[in-house]
């Protein structure tokens, strides 16, 4: 996959590396701000409310 | 055939640097939100209790009502609370249950935070010994209260909100303070809860002078 992906980023040698960089970057800022604020609320460890058995628990 | 053994290496791999990735949001990333509301709560709060008072003044879900100051947790350790315990509300930062007595009110005064995430403001509260003091501060008053006992409960265990700690449907006499959070860290099994009764309550300094 990662190979794939290395043929074929235009350029070569040193400019291969800056666009490997520039892809880094983005899907890190992706998930960072988009992906992770999304899913964090979903799968969220930390419950601290109490609350009847029946409904289920908020944050916390 | 090879190169699928090595794709699904690649992204095995792949996935376990996000999920760490993912750890690392859940633990820091969430305490930058929390910051920048309580930034914004501290300023809306500030200007409020500036302002004269109005009659009709009512807490309204989410928005700042009271702030907490605990200091064995430090001089710095401010938060507003926010009115609601709703997912939503605890990422803003400590929630004051809708229903529970008012701060310095009889009745039992409940706040729940969160221990680990979202800037953790309740992540020290272990550490809080009998005699210890939470400090309340409203518009007007300043309260104080003492730390009087603590249990670790599952997380059904509602009477621990209810007037009398404890004991659901008791009329209250006394003014206490409840505070919720997960237990253990990082675990959603159980709930740490600190009990304190209303030991000082003074009139507060007006807003204009202390800011």
């Amino acid at each position: 996959m990662y190979a794939w992906i290395w043929r074929h980023l235009p350029g070569s040698g040193p400019k291969k590396l800056m666009w490997t960089m520039l892809a880094v970057l983005v899907v890190v800022a992706a998930l960072w701000y988009v992906v992770f604020p999304w899913l964090e609320p979903k799968l969220q460890f930390d419950h601290g409310v109490v609350t009847p058995a029946s409904t289920p628990p908020g944050g916390g | 055939m090879r190169v699928i053994i090595r794709g699904l290496g690649e992204l095995c791999i792949t996935a376990g640097v996000v999920v760490l990735l993912f750890v690392t949001y859940s633990l820091w990333g969430t305490g930058r939100y929390t910051q920048a509301q309580q930034d914004k709560l501290d300023d809306e709060l500030s200007r409020a209790w500036r302002e004269p008072r109005v009659t009709t003044e009512k807490v309204s879900l989410g928005k700042g009502m009271a702030r907490i100051h605990v200091p064995r947790f430090g001089k710095k350790f401010s938060y507003v609370i926010v009115e609601g315990v709703e997912p939503a509300d605890l990422r803003k930062g400590p929630g004051h249950y809708p229903g529970s007595a008012l701060p310095g009110a009889v009745g039992n005064f409940v706040v729940s935070a969160h221990r680990t995430t979202y800037s953790a403001p309740f992540n020290r509260v272990g550490e809080l010994k009998d005699g210890d003091e939470i400090v309340i501060d409203t518009r007007t008053r300043k309260y104080t209260y003492q730390v009087t006992g603590r249990r670790i409960v599952n997380p059904s265990a509602v009477e621990v909100t209810s007037p009398v700690p404890g004991r659901p449907g008791r009329k209250p006499k006394q003014r206490m303070i409840t505070l919720t959070t997960c237990h253990p860290k990082y675990s959603a099994a159980q709930r740490l809860v600190i009990f304190g009764k209303l030991s000082a309550e003074v009139p507060r300094v007006p807003a204009t002078a202390q800011r």
